[in-house]
């Protein structure tokens, strides 16, 4: 019995235990032919796709620049269960090309299919995953922090450290611009955040690779 | 301009005093206020000039469909105002607009050309949802018209408007919206192009009625502007080189390998490539659901029917192998079930036109993307031809293990528990006297099953069924589309009482446009499968699995379609050969055991291993 290959409840983590209806109903499952199989006992169970490490990925993609190629890409992620952490959408030089940044949770198998269902998208002209390339990767923060007498000082020169820019001071406020890593902005958000964030915008991450290679490039018709 | 809350409102201005107009006076208002004239007003001098209407008629006949399936209503009436000129383009107007999909989704399954669906804005769009869904998911090229609300008139919620197009956005391969007559024949090239190139699927185009109208001199496109237009869409037909060499390298080293063929197959009309390619390397043959006809099944080296109700010779194959050899087909779950016990001592060589296909649902050995046919005729001369004496120890035990899961059915007797009529029975003499050459088009549940197991299959494209979807109703209006599609077959829709009162209305189609269907119809007064569920897995809780039914003779009459019936297995042939007397459409009702169930049966989570091959272990 121990060559059996369809025995389900040898297999370490398989689900059939043997506490099937068919069991308990004395139906019989399969049974082939022990000697006829391959001579190891017990198979492993077969690996699912992905289950691997997650990690955050950042894909670009080059898209045409359609009506509702926003919404194609959105909705696409959401039914098929990718989560997205922020998603940047701009022009390219091309004047009917559009160029997104998607950044997004999971492991590289799940990102991989991710990627390979964006390219089933009519109007997605190439998708490549750069989270192991070297990159440099750029966010753009403005925050409207709550300021008083005797802390707008202490405030402006927060900004300064972070090589920031104060765009507008008020009565009770001030607007600071941010660039830089998303870690970066992240860093000074949570620096500033016990004087009283009273508004918050980020552009999320656009990424470009480093040296001479592009992804425009390899999309010129 | 900036809303703030709490803010006095303003007096009102001296034009919207004068007018209800939302911005009286600018071109806009003035835009949304025509459209809404002409909304109500369609009495216009006919106008002769070539217009978007005629486009579309022209493209469509330019793509080689001669038929189509549509219902009308206001904003698409434009388009039926010009369809009297286009006489070549047979129209058939069915009676809800599901059915018209499901019939255009039946000609393009048998036919392998595009299959043209059409309705009305606002309910008639919606309706044909659930047909794009099912040709989704079946992966069947279609390409799906409606009309929608003037262009000034979109977004105001007028009559009979609906987010058409941002409901068919995640359940087509592409959609447009067309809104300028110019943009039409580049628009519906591209569509029909889109449907049918690389993994096929529906493609919807919604036009406005402006558009229809407008004068138009805009020259279709030649093929070569079509793909120069689409620089996102470029499929990959032909397999890399090296992962060939991989797979041969696995079927040299295989010694209980499995060919696993599915739609694919049929797709890309490679059933010859695939018999020659399964001779050579001397394996054996599985097929899916869709891949149902993809090799006779007479033919020594075909195996069966897999997944959830497949053969348990079959399923016993796979869980034994070493080697799956997968092509055109998706590892579905009704495939796998649990996909951790499945196939547990096999590598796997999947190939697929999806890229996204592989890897999606189980892990793989050798990916390779590439049209099936292509892919077996660049492996085939690859592979070294394989003796049938050295899998002769393999090939015994499969032909015992066939035999022992065969013999153990007992379709062959006619007659289940107490002598009442066996749905899978009279299956196999509906096979049997059509001499296997008909379409035969299954709706779901149990009698989708039992044609899939039961019928015979010996052609390519005979065998239609809602797979991934499962849409119940299918099947009368899918039969008619076939019926169109192979007018040199015989066509049969074989459909429960369930599924056949919820698209009977298309027996009046039948009958208006003579369409030759023989509907068997299954009536074992129940949702069997819903009933056999509920037997199985909830405890005999049977709610709402009765189902009452009328009188289907009487009604099948009400239609003027001629009908029999047969309640005895001796009742059974008499019936069938009355019913391909007629010319024209006919109806059989069999009024089969009441609790009949399907069997093997996969538990839904569970692994192939587990098949429950009867119930009590006994009179089954």
């Amino acid at each position: 019995m121990t060559a059996n290959p369809n025995s389900n409840g040898q297999v370490p983590g398989g689900t059939g235990t043997g506490a099937s209806p068919s069991a308990g109903a004395g139906a019989a499952r399969t049974d082939p032919a022990g000697a006829a199989g391959p001579a190891h006992a017990a198979p492993p169970p077969r690996a699912l796709p992905g289950g691997g490490e997650t990690r955050r990925h950042t894909l670009i993609a080059i898209v045409l620049d359609k009506p509702g190629v926003l919404n194609r890409v959105s909705s696409l992620m959401r039914a098929r269960n990718f989560n997205i952490d922020s998603l940047a959408v701009s022009r390219t030089d091309q004047p009917d090309v559009s160029r997104m940044t998607i950044t997004l949770h999971g492991d590289d198998v799940a990102v991989e299919q991710a990627a390979k269902q964006l390219y089933r998208l009519i109007d997605v002209l190439k998708v490549q995953d750069v989270t192991s390339d070297s990159t440099i990767g750029q966010e753009l923060a403005l925050v409207k922090i709550r300021a008083t007498e005797s802390t707008r000082g202490e405030i402006l020169k927060l900004v300064d450290l972070a090589k920031g820019r104060v765009l507008d001071v008020a009565d009770e406020s001030i607007v600071a611009e941010v660039t830089g890593p998303e870690s970066d902005v992240d860093q000074f958000v949570a620096l500033v955040r016990g004087y009283g964030i009273k508004e918050l915008v980020r552009t999320g991450a656009v990424v470009m690779s480093r040296g001479s290679s592009s992804i425009e490039e390899a999309v010129k018709r | 301009m900036t809303i703030t809350k709490g803010e006095p409102a303003k007096p009102p201005s001296p034009t919207s005093r004068r007018s209800h107009v939302p911005g009286d006076g600018t071109p806009n208002a003035a835009a949304v206020e025509q459209a809404r004239k002409s909304m109500l007003n369609d009495a216009r001098p006919r106008n002769r000039t070539r217009i978007g209407a005629d486009v579309v008629c022209e493209a469509i006949l330019r793509q080689g469909a001669d038929v189509f399936f549509s219902y009308p209503g206001g904003v698409i009436l434009p388009l039926y105002d010009v369809l009297g000129d286009y006489p070549e383009l047979r129209h058939i107007l069915v009676r809800h607009e599901q059915g018209g999909a499901h019939a255009a989704d039946g000609y393009a399954r048998v036919t392998g050309r595009v299959g043209v669906c059409m309705g009305t804005s606002g309910p008639g769009a919606t309706n044909l949802v659930t047909g794009i869904g099912t040709a989704l998911l079946d992966s069947v090229p279609m390409v799906a018209i409606t009309g929608n609300v003037p262009s000034a008139l979109i977004g105001k919620d007028a009559f009979q408007e609906i987010d058409i197009n941002g409901i068919t956005l995640p359940m087509t391969k592409h959609n447009y919206l067309v809104r300028n007559a110019d943009d039409l024949p580049r628009v519906i090239a591209e569509a029909f192009h889109i449907a049918r190139t690389g993994r096929p699927g529906p493609v919807h185009i919604d036009i406005t009625k402006d558009a229809l109208q407008q004068e138009t001199n805009a020259p279709h496109p030649t093929d070569e502007e079509v793909v120069a237009g689409l620089p996102g869409f470029r499929p990959n037909l032909d397999a890399n080189g090296r992962q060939l060499k991989l797979a041969a390298a696995e079927l040299a080293r295989a010694k209980r390998p499995v060919i696993l063929a599915g739609h694919g197959v049929l797709h890309a009309e490679a059933w010859d490539d695939l018999v020659a390619f399964a001779e050579k390397v001397q394996v054996p043959v599985a097929h899916t659901l869709l891949g149902v006809g993809v090799i006779d099944e007479t033919h020594p080296l075909s195996y069966g029917y897999m997944g959830m109700h497949g053969w348990k010779h079959v399923n016993r194959a796979i869980q034994s192998a070493d080697l799956l050899f997968a092509i055109g087909m998706r590892f579905d779950d009704r495939v796998t079930g649990n996909v951790r016990t499945y196939a547990p001592y096999a590598r796997i060589v999947h190939v697929d036109i999806d890229p996204a296909e592989i890897g999606k649902n189980v892990a793989v050995e050798v990916p390779i993307v590439g049209d099936a046919g292509r892919v077996l005729r660049a492996l085939t001369p690859m592979v070294e031809a394989v003796d049938p004496a050295v899998r002769a120890d393999y090939f015994a035990e499969l032909a015992e293990w066939r035999r022992d899961s065969e013999g153990s059915s007992w379709h062959g007797s006619g007659a289940w528990r107490d002598g009442l009529l066996s749905a899978d029975y009279v299956v196999s003499r509906i096979g049997e006297l059509t001499e296997h050459k008909a379409t035969y088009v299954a709706d779901v549940g149990q009698n989708q099953m039992w044609l899939a197991r039961y019928a015979g299959f010996r052609q390519p494209n005979s065998h239609v069924s809602s797979g991934g979807l499962g849409t119940m109703g299918f099947s009368v209006p899918a039969a008619m589309g076939a019926a169109l599609g192979r007018p040199d077959r015989e066509t049969w829709a074989i459909t429960g009482d369930g599924g056949f009162q919820m698209t009977f209305q298309e027996l009046m189609t039948l009958t208006q446009d003579k369409i030759p269907v023989k509907i068997a119809l299954f009536d074992n007064k129940k949702l069997g499968m819903i009933r056999q569920w509920q037997e199985i897995i909830y405890a005999g809780n049977y709610h709402s699995a009765h189902l009452l039914g009328p009188d289907y003779l009487k009604l099948a009459e009400a239609f003027g379609i001629p009908a029999f019936r047969a309640t005895t297995p001796d009742e059974v042939d008499d019936a069938i050969r009355a019913a391909q007397a007629v010319d024209g459409p006919a109806l059989i009702w069999f009024e089969i055991a009441e609790e009949q169930n399907v069997f093997p049966m996969m538990p839904a989570g569970k692994g192939l291993s587990d098949l429950i091959e009867n119930w009590d272990g006994a009179a089954e």
